[in-house]
């Protein structure tokens, strides 16, 4: 593998994570975290389809007329994500009636759509597997961390097996209800995205609107 | 009437698109910078929202559920693993045909929401309002109440965000956490508000 690609396939993980930085594909990071045997079926589909569907998009994407290309790429999309929705059904049916309609909403997932359009739309086909792969190991990665502090501490087990013992168990845990609720997501991402941009400080956003102390002379003046 | 009523304020407070399943958040995030283009956007989907889920209501009920096709004499026929790819393609093109009817009889509204229209295709929160339409089994008026409903609940959840975010950014926010790090957060904070209507009945 060239240096071309492996930077095309580990580049979204840190240094252009889809969701921490490219404002993409948030909707299910937030809701399908609580556990962990979730959070890793959905990382896994998302990333399944956002590969074939940038492979295939690419593929074809000398084909498309641009007037009609959004409705293309939802019909792959959507064909692939079908697929994805009864394989799951098949083989994992506790799981898929857990996700419930968020696989389906894969494909309104701004990931796929995203890099579909941005990418695969104007790269050969090979690099746009890539690509898609990269994305979807960089949503996974961002809610795999998110996961597994929902589930630790929030109700003391890893993929159901218990590692901190619960106190009305005879532990000596006392979990964190909140973590189990929806907006502790919310709370834990914005926090991962504080670390991250103190690690690389090249993502701080510039802020709108600047406070200035008037007793400083170089303002003053 | 008092259960469509009640179906109603569910779907704005209780069970809110945006803030208690998350949903559109992407958009939620992105365009709620100002209150007026937020408001516009919420309007859009309070439109979309209500044609939408009934619409796929009655493809659901007459053409696509296990035995819908009993009236074509065609009783066996399960087709509901085509319903994903039929949802999303009732969605583009009624968004595609509002746009062309705005633009034709109302070009100031249409005007006003610009962009927003073609963006709303891809706002998770319109294409999850028909797949929970057809999860709960709604009939067809709890079908068009609840498209309303969830569309409006979502409409006051990002007009708030963006009241929210208007005054945020005369703060003094830490470096690592401006722009999109405190926005998730007070989206967070948001929705532990939202939360206090949980449990609520007519």
């Amino acid at each position: 593998m060239s240096y071309q690609h492996r930077k095309i396939l580990f580049d979204p993980i840190i240094d252009n994570n889809p969701i921490i930085l490219q404002v993409l594909g948030i909707c299910s990071a937030l809701a399908v975290t609580s556990k962990l045997s979730t959070t890793i079926t959905m990382c896994i589909a998302l990333t399944v389809v956002t590969a074939l569907s940038n492979a295939a998009i690419s593929v074809i994407r000398n084909h498309i007329p641009s007037s009609v290309r959004i409705i293309v790429q939802m019909t792959i999309i959507s064909s692939l994500v079908i697929v994805t929705d009864q394989f799951l059904k098949a083989y994992a049916f506790a799981i898929s009636k857990e996700l419930s309609v968020f696989v389906g909403l894969i494909i309104t997932n701004c990931i796929v759509m995203g890099r579909a359009e941005a990418y695969a739309m104007k790269h050969p086909p090979l690099p746009s597997l890539l690509d898609g792969l990269g994305n979807g190991l960089g949503y996974s990665a961002l809610l795999l961390a998110v996961g597994t502090v929902r589930e630790l501490l929030g109700s003391g087990s890893l993929f159901g097996y218990p590692i901190l013992l619960l106190e009305r168990d005879g532990g000596w845990y006392v979990p964190n209800g909140l973590l189990l609720l929806p907006p502790s997501a919310f709370f834990l991402i914005g926090m991962i995205i504080w670390v991250v941009r103190s690690w690389k400080p090249a993502q701080v956003e510039e802020p709108e609107y600047r406070i200035y102390h008037a007793h400083r002379p170089e303002v003053a003046s | 009437m008092i259960e469509l009523v009640n179906l109603f304020i569910t779907a704005v407070f209780v069970e809110n698109l945006a803030l208690t399943f998350f949903l559109g958040m992407c958009t939620f995030l992105a365009v709620s910078k100002q209150i007026s283009t937020a408001i516009g956007l919420g309007i859009a989907v309070v439109v979309v929202q209500a044609l939408t889920v009934p619409i796929n209501n009655l493809i659901y009920q007459f053409l696509i559920r296990d035995g819908a096709l009993a009236w074509m004499g065609l009783s066996e026929m399960n087709l509901s693993f085509l319903g994903l790819i039929s949802y999303i393609s009732v969605i583009a093109a009624i968004v595609q045909v509002l746009e062309m009817f705005l633009d034709r009889h109302v070009p100031a509204l249409y005007n006003s929401l610009g962009i927003f229209l073609p963006l709303i295709t891809v706002n998770c929160a319109i294409l999850g309002g028909s797949l929970f339409m057809v999860e709960r089994d709604y009939t067809f008026s709890e079908s068009l109440t609840y498209g309303l409903g969830s569309g409006v609940g979502w409409a006051v959840a990002i007009a708030a965000m963006a009241g929210v975010r208007e005054k945020l950014k005369y703060s003094d926010i830490p470096a690592g956490l401006q722009g999109l790090g405190i926005a998730f957060i007070s989206a967070g904070l948001m929705a532990l508000g939202f939360m206090a209507f949980s449990g609520i009945q007519l």
